[in-house]
């Protein structure tokens, strides 16, 4: 019996080829949205993560003013000093490494190429609180960080800019009036999760940095990282209090500076990516139910329509329950082709936009399976009043239906 | 469940069916309407037979419940000696299914679907292998005249070749009763009297018992037997020889 009504009901589909293909429309773009939101949702996530990853998870900035409001720091903010680095550095427990930085924009030039960047006054710690590498050459040693030499390193946009495919090490460049030799290349960091170029940079030892660029002595940003394992709670909080004995803030007095951890930024934007795949998916999820309401709304009309083929069926000799089976079954191998097709549109067309907007292309097996069988569901539960509609029906007035 | 029809009583054969006292009754309270009033009928296999009557006399109810689409109010109906009254509507589907072909006026065939596959649709419901249903329909469409029209659809034939395939459709699974409401109403005479030709060669070739509506007594020439209602009830009931 359900050989011969699966035979109907695929003979149906066919004979009603048009109206099939516009029933399972809604189901298609149901599901395919499901798999298209989710592996986007996936992939922004798998970024960030990897993002926070490369920023280091366990690393503190510190930098003068009160971050607050749009305002940004306040103006009349004591900038930091070397000796609040040594400090940090002598006070401070779980202290892996720390890294004083001042930065400035300036122009780089190479033979008749020039190319504008920031240029950051900083230590070999730095390297080690970024967690970046080397590509090519050294690092600083340490009589040119102690002497205040013109030496740099320079970041995988700058030498694709300054150098092409040539090797920098070794070169002479100008930064603004002084001559500087490039010492190393870093490897590419990419883009970071606020959509700056990371490699768009040029390192020198802070010494020089303040007395041949800057011109003063203003430290204007401290990285640190702690040590694996250890608080980064912990230790924001004792450079908190040094730095306020330090800078004499008074006690009712609000902090003059600011101590981020990346560990809160990457919760942050964590949560909010994980929120957005969760609002994707429910988008998606009301669009695949619209879908199973289509259907149940062309099978409606189906059974209106096909009123007195009812009849005749019921004339010949259909039980009640081959015709309810009959519908179901229509609904079903319809909803499932649908989730099929919705599911080869989702997975190619989502492969297409991770690739577009350069995120990881994370499929979730479980997402497809789920979704398969939503589609399934939805044409027994959307097929299951047509079908029962049609059943009930009375051959006597649907054979005379018109 | 399987029909008598063929053993005897000692009244002689068992008729195919009968009704006794059977009334039909539409609506309820002042709305109601008596469309049968106490009929009382025997028709015996291999019968042909024509019922005519005015308009509302009740001739389609009577042929709702000769096809077990219907049961009677109050009376009863036996199909070869069953009362069709105390069954389900599935165990009807059966009797249905097994036992009777219809015929009717609009044709009722399924659009969009070739002439083969809608003489097939029975044997579908019979389970018949796909083999046999194949020649089966294919033999039905031969002795309906339509051999070469398999793959047309209702759409790519005349009013009279639908009618033929409807006619195929009815006898495909060889019921023990045609029942055909109108089979002619809306063919013209030449085509009425091609499908009345056939209808009496089914009835005494193939030995089917026929009972047709029709308000043209010309096509009820063609019947054994004539059976007039009037009010819901016989009016007269006669046997001629069958139209020469
Ligand atoms: N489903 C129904 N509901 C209410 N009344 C009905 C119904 N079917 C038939 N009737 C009534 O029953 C009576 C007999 O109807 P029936 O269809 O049997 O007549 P008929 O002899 O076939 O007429 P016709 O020659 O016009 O086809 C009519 O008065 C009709 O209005
Ligand atoms: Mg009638």
């Amino acid at each position: 019996m359900y050989l011969q009504t699966l035979f109907i009901a695929l003979r149906e589909i066919r004979r009603n080829a048009m109206r099939s293909f516009l029933t399972i429309l809604g189901i298609i773009i149901g599901v395919s949205a499901v798999i298209i939101m989710s592996t986007i949702g996936n992939g922004a996530t798998a970024k960030v993560t990897a993002d926070i990853a490369r920023l280091g998870s366990n690393m503190l900035s510190i930098r003068p003013g009160q971050m607050r409001g749009p305002g940004g720091a306040s103006a009349e903010a004591k900038p930091l000093e070397m000796a609040d680095v040594t400090a940090i550095e002598r006070e401070v427990g779980n202290l892996e490494a720390v890294a004083p930085t001042a930065t400035k924009g300036v122009t780089v030039i190479y033979g008749n190429m020039n190319w504008s960047t920031s240029v950051i006054g900083t230590t070999n710690r730095y390297l080690a609180v970024r967690d970046w590498e080397i590509a090519e050459g050294r690092p600083f040693s340490e009589s040119e960080t102690r002497s205040g030499k013109m030496v740099c390193l320079i970041g995988q946009t700058v030498r694709r800019e300054l150098f092409g495919g040539q090797s920098p090490v070794g070169e002479q460049v100008r930064i603004g009036r002084q001559s500087c030799r490039v010492a190393g290349l870093l490897q590419s960091k990419g883009q970071s999760s606020f959509g700056t170029d990371q490699d768009d940079i040029v390192l020198i030892p802070l010494q020089a940095f303040q007395s041949k660029i800057s011109g003063n002595r203003d430290i204007s940003r401290i990285y640190l990282s702690v040590n694996e394992g250890a608080s980064t709670e912990q230790a924001q909080e004792e450079i908190r209090l040094l730095l306020r004995e330090r800078r004499r803030v008074g006690p009712k007095e609000s902090d003059d500076f600011s101590v981020f951890d990346m560990k809160e930024i990457s919760d942050t934007m964590t949560g909010t990516t994980e929120v957005l795949t969760t609002l994707l998916s429910a988008v998606a999820a009301v669009s695949l139910l619209v879908g199973g309401i289509g259907i149940m709304n062309i099978m409606l009309v189906s059974v209106t329509e096909r009123t007195r083929e009812i009849g005749v069926r019921l004339a010949i000799g259909a039980r009640e329950r081959e015709v309810l089976l009959q519908f179901l079954v229509e609904a079903v191998v319809l909803s499932t082709l649908g989730g099929i097709t919705g599911i080869l549109f989702g997975v190619s067309s989502s492969f297409g936009i991770t690739n577009l907007l350069r995120i990881p292309y994370v499929l979730d097996p479980l997402m497809i399976i789920i979704a398969f069988i939503f589609s399934t569901a939805i044409g027994i539960i959307f097929g299951f009043f047509p079908a029962r509609k049609a059943a009930h029906l009375n051959p006597i007035d649907a054979l005379r239906h018109e | 469940m399987t029909p008598s029809h063929s053993s005897y009583s000692e009244n002689g054969p068992v008729p195919l069916v009968e009704f006794q006292q059977v009334t039909k009754a539409y609506g309820r309270g002042a709305a109601e309407v008596k469309a049968l009033r106490g009929l009382n009928v025997r028709i015996h296999e291999k019968e042909f037979v024509a019922v005519m009557g005015p308009s509302g006399s009740g001739k389609s109810t009577c042929m709702n419940i000769l096809g077990c689409l219907d049961i009677p109010t109050t009376g009863s109906y036996l199909f070869g000696g069953i009362p069709v009254g105390t069954l389900s509507r599935d165990q009807r589907a059966i009797l249905r299914r097994h036992y009777l072909g219809f015929v009717f006026q609009g044709y009722n065939l399924l659009g969009r679907t070739s002439a083969m596959e809608n003489v097939e649709l029975p044997l579908l419901y019979r389970r018949t292998p796909a083999s046999r249903r194949h020649s089966l329909a294919r033999e039905a469409l031969r002795t309906v005249g339509l051999e070469g029209f398999e793959h047309h659809t209702p759409a790519e034939l005349s009013g009279g070749q639908q009618q033929r395939v409807a006619i195929a459709r009815a006898i495909v699974a060889q019921p023990a009763l045609l029942l055909a409401d109108e089979p002619t109403g809306n063919l013209d005479t030449e085509k009425s009297h091609e499908i009345m030709d056939m209808l009496r060669s089914f009835n005494s070739g193939l030995g089917i018992t026929i009972i047709m509506v029709t308000h043209e007594p010309d096509m009820a020439a063609y019947a054994g037997r004539v059976i007039r209602f009037k009010d819901g009830q016989v009016d007269s009931d006669n046997r001629n020889g069958g139209k020469a």
